[in-house]
C-alpha cells in the first residue's frame, strides 16, 4: 500500500464539517498529494449526523475510509466522535471539540445522551485523545466562529501539514476581514497538541 | 492545473468543455449539483430546471433534434418518470449529441429505492458509460457526446452517489466551440414515430447495437490491468476503486462501457487468469451476461446485492471472512440516533404537529416533509414516489368509501405538486372524490438544496419569471374549496384542516410560508426563551420536534437554544402555561 493517510471529520449538520474538510483538502493538494474527499449531501436539513472522508497520498483509490484505518478523527461534537470511533486505527488520534449537541430523539426514546462521554473517551484513548473547548479558544482569538480553524490547527500539527499550505487554504476560504483572527486561532490550535 | 471536483461538478465542466449547448434537469439527490454547477457556464450553455424529468428529457430531445449538444440530468428514479420519451428517442435517434446523466443511489442515502439503472441502457438499447472518478466523469461526457453523434443514439452516463459526491482531482481544458448549428431539418421518417416509421427504425436500432458492441470491444475505456494471474476481477464504476484497494495484486478488467457488453474482451481476460470474479454494486448486470455465455465467474454468490460496497466489503466477501465481531469499546455508552430533522423554523412543522393531533391518515410524498414520519411528529402513513400522495389517497377512498376521507389528507410539496401532483388532483375532481389535499408551499424545492421551480418566480439562469398560482390552478382543475393558511398559526391550521376533511368534496389547502433557508429571502428573525418560573416541565414543547427546543442540563425545565431559534412561535403556541416568550 502506498502510504495513504485517512482523516475522518464528523459532526452535526450546520457545524461546518464540510467546509473544514474543504480547507484541509486545499492544503493537502497544495502539498502535492493525490486527494479524495467523500461525503453525502442533499439532505439540506440541519441537525443530522454528518461526516466527511478525506484520504490522501501518492495515489488514492477508494474515497471511503475503512473501519480501523483512520489516522485521525476530527469531531466537532463529542457524541459523534464516539459514534465514528470504530474508524480509528490502533495508534490513531482524536481531535474533539468538547461540545454536546442533544438530538431531539432522546426525548422520545429510551436511549439518552450519555452522561459522561469525556470520561468514556479518556478511559479508552488516554493520550491519543485531544479534547478541548474550541469555542473558548476561538473566543479568546476574537470570535467564536474561529472554532473550526482551532480544530484544523490541531490536526495540521498531528498530520504534519505545512503552515504555509494550511494558512493559504484558510485565507482562501474565510472572509477577508477575519483572516487575521482565523490565523491566530490556527496557531492556538497547533499549540494544543504534540505531534 | 488540477482542481478537486465532485463527479457532478466534473460532468458540468465536461459538458462546457465539449461545447455543450443545452442542459436540462429536475433536481434529485445525488444528481442535483450537475445543473447547479452547469449554470456557472451560462454564458455558453443554456441551463434550465424543468418541472419534472419527463419534460426535461423532452426539452433535451428538441434541443438535440435542433442540432445542439445536449445534456439531461436526473436521479435514478427520475429516469422512471422520463422513461416514456426515453424508450422512443432511442428509436428515432438524435442529431446533436445527447447525453442522459443519471445518478443512482446505492445505499439509499436520500432515495426511496436503490434500482440499478444500468438496466435502462439494455432496456432502451443505448450505450452505457460508467466513470470511476471525477476525471473520468469529465472525460466520459465528451466521449459520450462523440459516440452519440457518431452512432446516432442517446448515451447513458451512469453515476452513483460516491462518484457524484466524491471530490477527486481533475485536469481542466478549454471549451471547444461548436457554433455551426445547422438548425432543424424536417425528417419525419426519423422524428415522427408513428407505427410505420417505428417499424423501420427498430431494425436500425438493432444494427446500431451490434456496431456499438464492436465499439465496446475496442474502446480504450475498456481495458485490462494485468498483474498476478491467480485472481482476475471484472469491475466498473466506483467498485473499481474498492477492488484496486482491496486486491492491489489482482488483474483487473475495468469496463468504462459495459453496454453493449464486450464479451470477447471478457473471454480473452478470463483465459489469462485462474479464477474470475465480477465485482459490481447492486444488481448482477455484468454477471448475468457473462454467465449466459457459459463463462465461469463468481459474483453475487459472494458480493452483496443490497446497499453500497466499500473496500472492506469487497475484501471480506471475496476472502469469505466472516465478520469478526470486534470489541465495541464503548459498549456502556448510550448512542442516541441523530437523523436529519426539520430545521428550526421549518414551515412544515406546524402542519405535521396538527395532523398528529387530529390523528389523520396522511398519504405523503417526497421532500423535506417526508421527515414528518419521524418521532415526535409521526404523521405520515405512506410515501411511494413523486406525486403519489394524491393518487394513493384517492385509491384509499375508492376502496374504503367516503367516510375514510373524513379522517384523511394527502400532503404534497409545491415542487412535487408541480412535478406530478396536478394529474392526481385532476383525477380526484374528475372521479368525484372527496379528498383533502394539502399543498405545502414553502416557495422552493427544498430537499435537494433549494432550487427554483415554476412557482418561485425565478429560473435557473437567475432571471425573474412568472409564478404558478396554486389557487387559480386548483380552481381551473375544478376544485371549488381552495384556501391559503399560514402554517405558523396552529389554531387556524387545525380549524381549516378539520373543516375541509369533514366536507364531502375535494378541498385544497395551501400552507404557505417560505423555507427558512432560501438565500434571497430576508427573514424577520425573533428569538424565544423559556421563563423557568412558569415552565412546569410538561414536555409538550418538545413534541413539536424542533432542534432548538431541548431540556436544561438537569432536565427540570425546557430550554430554547437561542442560536438556533428562528422565532416561528410554534413551541410557544403549544405551551399550556405561556412560559415561552419573545426575547425583547
Amino acid at each position: 500500500m502506498n502510504n495513504i493517510k485517512s482523516i475522518l471529520l464528523t459532526g452535526v449538520g450546520g457545524q461546518g464539517v464540510l467546509t473544514a474538510s474543504e480547507i484541509l483538502s486545499d492544503a493537502l493538494i497544495d502539498e502535492g498529494y493525490d486527494v479524495k474527499k467523500a461525503e453525502v449531501h442533499g439532505m439540506s436539513q440541519r441537525g443530522g449526523s454528518v461526516n466527511s472522508h478525506l484520504r490522501y497520498g501518492e495515489k488514492v483509490y477508494s474515497p471511503l475510509i475503512e473501519e480501523g484505518t483512520a489516522d485521525v478523527i476530527l469531531s466537532f461534537e463529542i457524541l459523534e466522535a464516539i459514534r465514528f470511533s470504530k474508524y480509528l486505527k490502533d495508534d490513531g488520534k482524536l481531535v474533539i471539540n468538547n461540545l454536546k449537541v442533544i438530538p431531539n430523539s432522546v426525548y422520545f426514546s429510551d436511549v439518552k445522551y450519555p452522561k459522561n462521554p469525556e470520561k468514556a473517551l479518556e478511559k479508552v484513548y488516554k493520550n491519543k485523545l485531544n479534547l478541548f473547548d474550541a469555542f473558548k479558544i476561538a473566543k479568546d482569538c476574537g470570535n467564536i466562529r474561529f472554532a473550526n480553524v482551532v480544530m484544523l490547527g490541531a490536526i495540521s500539527q498531528i498530520m504534519n501539514i505545512s503552515d504555509e499550505s494550511m494558512e493559504k487554504a484558510i485565507e482562501n476560504r474565510v472572509p477577508k476581514k477575519t483572516i487575521e483572527g482565523n490565523l491566530k486561532a490556527f496557531k492556538k490550535g497547533k499549540e494544543l497538541v504534540s505531534q | 492545473m488540477k482542481k478537486l471536483l465532485s463527479g457532478n461538478e466534473a460532468v458540468a465542466r465536461g459538458f462546457f468543455e465539449a461545447g455543450g449547448h443545452v442542459a436540462t434537469a429536475y433536481p434529485g439527490t445525488p444528481s442535483t449539483e450537475i445543473l447547479e454547477n452547469m449554470v456557472k457556464y451560462k454564458e455558453d450553455v443554456y441551463c434550465q430546471w424543468s418541472p419534472n424529468e419527463k419534460v426535461a428529457l423532452e426539452v433535451g430531445i428538441g434541443s438535440s433534434f435542433g442540432g445542439g449538444r445536449t445534456l439531461v440530468a436526473m436521479k435514478h428514479v427520475g429516469v422512471n418518470v422520463a422513461a416514456d420519451p426515453l424508450m422512443t428517442v432511442t428509436y428515432s435517434g438524435i442529431k446533436g449529441g445527447f447525453l442522459l446523466a443519471c445518478a443512482d443511489d446505492p445505499g439509499m442515502h436520500s432515495s426511496q429505492n436503490e434500482q440499478d439503472n444500468r438496466f435502462y441502457a439494455k432496456f432502451a438499447k443505448m450505450p452505457l458509460l460508467e466513470p470511476s472518478d471525477s476525471q473520468e466523469a469529465k472525460d466520459f461526457v465528451k466521449k459520450g457526446l462523440e459516440i452519440s453523434e457518431e452512432y446516432d443514439t442517446p448515451v447513458l452516463l451512469r453515476l452513483t452517489t460516491r462518484i457524484s459526491h466524491t471530490k477527486t482531482l481533475v485536469e481542466f481544458k478549454d471549451r471547444e466551440e461548436n457554433n455551426d448549428l445547422i438548425g432543424f431539418e424536417k425528417n419525419p421518417s426519423k422524428y415522427v414515430m408513428v407505427p410505420a416509421n417505428g417499424r423501420k427504425r427498430h431494425p436500425i436500432v438493432e444494427k446500431r447495437t451490434k456496431k456499438l458492441k464492436d465499439l465496446a470491444e475496442s474502446i480504450d475505456i475498456n481495458f485490462a490491468e494485468m498483474n498476478e494471474t491467480e485472481m482476475g476481477i471484472i469491475t466498473s464504476g466506483i467498485a473499481y476503486q474498492y477492488v484496486k484497494e482491496a486486491f492491489p495484486k489482482a488483474s483487473v478488467l475495468k469496463l468504462g462501457m459495459a453496454f453493449p457488453f464486450p464479451i470477447n474482451k471478457v473471454k480473452e481476460f478470463s483465459k489469462k487468469v485462474e479464477k474470475l470474479y465480477v465485482v459490481e454494486e447492486l444488481e448482477p448486470f455484468m454477471e448475468e451476461i457473462i454467465k449466459s455465455e457459459g463463462i465461469e465467474v463468481i459474483g453475487k454468490d459472494l458480493i452483496p446485492r443490497c446497499g453500497e460496497l466499500n473496500t472492506s466489503i469487497v475484501k471480506k466477501s471475496i476472502l469469505k471472512n466472516k465478520n469478526e465481531s470486534e470489541d465495541n469499546q464503548f459498549e456502556d455508552v448510550e448512542m442516541p440516533v441523530r437523523p436529519p430533522v426539520l430545521c428550526p423554523g421549518c414551515p412544515h412543522r406546524g402542519v405535521f404537529y396538527t395532523l398528529n393531533k387530529l390523528n389523520a391518515v396522511v398519504t405523503g410524498d417526497i421532500g423535506c416533509y417526508t421527515l414528518g414520519v419521524q418521532k415526535p411528529l409521526s404523521a405520515m402513513d405512506s410515501t411511494i414516489a413523486m406525486g403519489a400522495a394524491i393518487g394513493v389517497n384517492i385509491g384509499l377512498e375508492k376502496v374504503l368509501g367516503k367516510e375514510f376521507s373524513r379522517k384523511s389528507v394527502a400532503v404534497i410539496g409545491d415542487s412535487t405538486f408541480l412535478h406530478s401532483g396536478t394529474t392526481g388532483l385532476m383525477d380526484a375532481v374528475y372521479n368525484k372524490g372527496t379528498n383533502t389535499i394539502l399543498i405545502l408551499d414553502n416557495r422552493i424545492t427544498a430537499m435537494t438544496g433549494r432550487q427554483d421551480n415554476p412557482a418561485t418566480g425565478y429560473n435557473l439562469m437567475g432571471e425573474e419569471t412568472k409564478q404558478v398560482d396554486f389557487v387559480k390552478l386548483s380552481k381551473a382543475l375544478g376544485v371549488e374549496r381552495v384556501q391559503i393558511v399560514d402554517p405558523y398559526d396552529l389554531e387556524e391550521l387545525k380549524n381549516v384542516i378539520s373543516e375541509e376533511m369533514s366536507r364531502e368534496e375535494v378541498s385544497v389547502i395551501i400552507t404557505k410560508r417560505p423555507c427558512m433557508l432560501i438565500r434571497r429571502m430576508e427573514y424577520d428573525i425573533k428569538k424565544y426563551r423559556v421563563d423557568e418560573d412558569k415552565c412546569i416541565n410538561c414536555g409538550l414543547c418538545l413534541k413539536v420536534g424542533c432542534p432548538a427546543v431541548i431540556k436544561n442540563d438537569d432536565e427540570t425545565k425546557a430550554k430554547i437554544v437561542e442560536s438556533l431559534c428562528t422565532g416561528c412561535s410554534v413551541c410557544a403556541q403549544v405551551c399550556p402555561k405561556d412560559a415561552i416568550e419573545i426575547v425583547e
